[in-house]
């Protein structure tokens, strides 16, 4: 099928960037978005032109290397789907897809379609971990958890880090992000030691990065590819103000 | 026997590892700030292993060629990891995890690693419970546990369909703790481009920025290369697009010897390729095959009839009629194996003819829909994503596809390679799996090797090795990084007619075709002339576009497919030197009357190590004895 491409071209982090047309006149429907865009590069570099950068790495899903925004929806039109795994099936003959990179201010473009999501590292390393040295843990069935709890902690640890939620939030916010990995650690007896001093040093480290607040728009819970619950937020919200009221 | 000692501890096996730690020196913890570790990759291995030797005190320096070390590999694996908890209380033991891993690799792995490796993987649940994984759990809130091919015991660790994600998130957030404390520095988006020997003794690395294209040099007193597998010598496989070889085959050219090239796992449960523009496969976890019954009809007419339409009587589940014993879950050799043999006959299933079923209907009806969601959702979601099938009322159609790669660079017992002062760690080392390796024992061996004997061997090194101070001006970190530097240029400067992709491509077609899930002498021969002349015709006519100083992608890609078509020589080579077959190693010439592998113990029992020479001359072989003193090798059924 032919499918007609507007995509993102920008040479390096201060240059100006503009959309480019380009019309592929072979796509195959099994083949996956980030298929389409390598038959793309193949002929642009065939042509002598440079072809479009994009992250991308395991095309399972997992790894959170990949994301562009198609058609104004970041991973595009299909729910709980990544770009790479997004199939050209959803589209049909003659289709437009418009293709941008994540845009907010806390993840400068790179180069095209490549951002630096360095902040979410950052606000990983600002408290995002139970502190257990190497070889000082007790036996793994020292401490039971319940099912429903260690479930739920695992809705929330299933986080790929994509960056979706900043770019489809009206505010830039990373609070999906970020109360994702201070809800499950707050639900595991685990984390229960650095509590409060975790969620404080992560929320405030993710208003130092630029990020925005959160005025519960609710995009990012549903362009998240992992399906990471908003209520994760509203527990973030609650550790943060107890943590504040209490005392770190 | 080989000049190259292993240095295995003497004793008893169940007390080596003990002795060595009891043995080794050590560096007192003032010295440790003085002295820097290298660690490139932040997998499993690596990022398991800069957390561990920053929190004893050493600067760490962490890379890695993604934009953060969480998207390293080890995210996407699945299944689960093997420990011998015997939290199932069915027998489990130390000893028994060893002898499974030592004959599920078809005795051709180091007996002492693997104990050590089977010691070491009960600490590894405990250290990843405390830092948060949220394991699968029983009602009662204690750890859940499955079983997986190769194993008659359930001893498979697991969080959902992505125990490899949250096995690294946790060493992600060990190591963004030591990040935090300022113990190590973390390059992320660096690619290393060659190691820097000065003296005998590994003492840096030379890396490009991937964002500015900017080279800079790094030193230190020891190096691990924790870069994973080289699976994607064969264009498709199930890696991730960026994994590669470059690291390791620039420490081979550095003189450390490469260990059982030819030894690559071909995994037999995934996703077939549907076309030619197909960039990459996706693996369907190995745990399916608890649940899911395997498949092909008995009649060759059957085979484009819709699968719901094939009446019981004219299926023919051949793992369960050829290994009753074990059935669907024989090791991964095994079952890949027997899928061709089916797909050989004629009796492959789908558009291509190129795959066989996977089958839930029968677990759908005794455990119930919801049950099947539960351990295996993702799986089913991501596969019916991809092929836009529903395997809640269609069976899977899966094929093998190259996963990983259990040769890799050699080592000693300390992990240490042939250059003193290098170290590989997980996949990119070829110590434990021989040549198979089981299930859910690739994620086992990168956190064993990184959180628990690294740091103790690395300290050892260091505490035994005078080292000269050096730094990043010494006349070999000139040398590596004009080397590195001109080779970058030369790929821009060919400006040929051919894409990076095409060469590529090609490439895995003759890896596939020849040095794939079977192998002949006369197929062999034939692929190292023709890996030759295509790797002569890549640097004649390659064309790469864009620039040096940039980001640049293609680029990335040609250096590394420049290694590939190397590397891909050096397999076919191993290949055709190992004439007997042996786990994924199939040598077509040598197999029992009823087509299993045919191992030849007398003349073979060794790792074959591989020693670079120059790049137009033929590389040494070296070889290390592997000796059995506590597995009685036999050939391995699963009858």
């Amino acid at each position: 099928m032919t499918i007609h491409l507007r995509v993102w071209r920008q040479s390096g982090p201060n240059a100006k960037g503009n959309f480019e047309q380009y019309t592929l006149d072979t796509v195959n429907p099994h083949m996956s978005f980030l298929e389409m865009l390598d038959v793309l590069n193949e002929r642009l570099t065939k042509e002598g032109q440079v072809p479009v950068e994009f992250d991308h790495d395991c095309r399972e899903g997992i790894c959170g290397s990949c994301g562009v925004v198609i058609n104004g929806t970041a991973h595009g039109p299909q729910q709980r789907t990544a770009s790479c795994q997004l199939h050209m099936r959803h589209y049909k003959d003659g289709d437009a897809i418009t293709i941008e990179p994540w845009r907010a201010k806390a993840f400068p473009i790179v180069r095209d379609l490549v951002v630096d999501r360095t902040a979410f590292d950052r606000i990983q390393e600002a408290g995002g971990y139970v502190s257990v040295k190497t070889g000082s843990a007790p036996d793994a069935h020292a401490v039971p958890i319940g099912k429903e709890v260690a479930d739920e902690a695992f809705d929330y640890a299933a986080c790929i880090g994509c960056g979706a939620c900043v770019a489809a939030c009206p505010n830039a916010s990373a609070s999906l992000f970020t109360a994702a990995k201070i809800s499950q650690l707050a639900l595991l007896p685990q984390g229960q030691p650095e509590r409060k001093r975790r969620v404080v040093a992560m929320v405030d480290q993710m208003k130092v990065e630029g990020f925005g607040d959160c005025s519960n728009h609710g995009e990012c819970e549903a362009v998240c590819p992992k399906g990471i619950s908003i209520a994760g937020i509203a527990k973030m919200r609650r550790e943060y103000f107890k943590a504040i009221l209490t005392g770190k | 026997m080989s000049k190259f000692d292993a240095r295995i501890p003497a004793g008893p096996i169940s007390e080596k590892w003990t002795r060595f730690k009891q043995n080794m020196k050590l560096v007192n913890p003032a010295n440790k700030r003085k002295h820097t570790i290298i660690v490139v990759g932040t997998g499993l291995a690596g990022a398991a292993a800069a957390a561990s030797l920053a929190e004893l005190g050493y600067n760490v320096k962490a890379f890695c060629i993604q934009d953060s070390a969480r998207r390293a590999h080890s995210i996407a694996a699945q299944g689960g990891i093997n420990a011998a908890k015997n939290y199932a209380g069915d027998g489990d033991s130390i000893y028994r995890l060893f002898y499974d891993t030592v004959k599920g690799g078809d005795y051709r792995a180091r007996e002492a690693n693997v104990y050590r490796l089977a010691e070491t993987s009960v600490d590894i649940i405990d250290q990843c419970v405390a830092q948060g994984v949220p394991f699968a759990r029983e009602y009662g809130g204690l750890l859940d546990n499955r079983s997986f091919g190769g194993a008659q015991l359930s001893r498979t660790f697991y969080a959902r369909g992505q125990t490899g994600q949250q096995l690294l998130l946790g060493a992600y957030g060990a190591l963004n703790k030591t990040i935090n404390a300022g113990q190590v520095q973390m390059y992320a988006r660096h690619e290393i481009l060659d190691v820097v020997v000065i003296d005998g003794k590994a003492r840096g690395i030379i890396c490009r920025n991937l964002v500015t294209g900017e080279y800079e040099r790094h030193s230190g007193s020891a190096v691990l290369l924790c870069t994973g597998g080289y699976g994607n010598v064969f264009y498709l496989s199930t890696n991730a697009k960026n994994s590669n070889v470059t690291a390791a085959w620039k420490a081979y050219k550095k003189g450390a010897l490469f260990g059982n090239p030819c030894f690559t796992q071909i995994h037999p449960t995934c996703i077939p390729v549907s076309g030619d523009y197909q960039s990459k496969l996706t693996l369907m976890s190995e745990s399916l095959r608890n649940d899911g019954r395997v498949w092909v009809p008995k009649k060759k007419e059957d085979c484009q009839k819709h699968p719901n339409q094939i009446s019981e009587e004219d299926r023919d589940y051949f793992l369960e009629r050829r290994y009753p014993s074990f059935g669907n879950l024989v090791p991964r050799d095994v079952a890949s194996r027997n899928a061709k043999y089916v797909c050989d006959e004629g009796r492959g299933v789908g558009e291509t003819g190129l795959a066989v079923y996977l089958d839930f209907a029968d677990s759908i009806k005794r455990l119930g829909k919801h049950t099947i969601e539960e351990r295996y959702g993702n799986l089913f979601e991501m596969y019916e994503r991809i092929t836009g099938e529903n395997p809640y009322e269609v069976p899977m159609r899966i094929y093998p596809a190259v996963h990983y790669t259990m040769g890799g660079l050699w080592v000693d017992y300390s992990l240490m390679t042939t250059v003193p002062g290098l170290f590989a760690l997980g996949e990119a080392n070829f110590s434990d799996h021989g040549a198979n390796r089981l299930g859910a024992s690739a994620l086992m061996q990168g956190l064993a090797d990184g959180y628990f004997v690294a740091p103790y061997t690395v300290t050892d090194y260091i505490a035994s090795n005078p080292l000269e101070t050096i730094n990043e001006s010494h006349p070999a970190f000139d040398e590596a990084e004009k080397e590195s530097s001109e080779r970058i240029q030369k790929l821009l400067n060919i400006k040929g007619k051919k894409t990076v992709l095409e060469y590529h491509r090609e490439l895995g077609k003759i890896m596939w075709d020849q040095v794939g899930m079977s192998r002949n002498k006369v197929g062999l021969e034939q692929a190292i002339k023709d890996i030759q002349a295509l790797r002569e015709d890549f640097w004649k006519n390659v064309y790469v576009p864009g620039e040096a100083n940039t980001m640049n992608k293609s680029l990335e890609f040609a250096n590394r497919v420049a290694d590939f078509l190397e590397l891909g020589e050096l397999m076919a080579r191993d290949a055709l030197y190992r004439e007997e077959s042996c786990g994924g190693h199939f040598r077509e010439e040598y197999q029992t009357e009823d087509g299993e592998a045919l191992r030849n113990d007398e003349d073979y029992a060794y790792v074959s190590m591989w020693e670079y020479k120059g790049d137009h001359v033929e590389p040494d072989l070296h070889k290390e004895s592997l000796v059995f003193e506590n597995v009685k090798l036999t050939q391995r059924s699963y009858k």
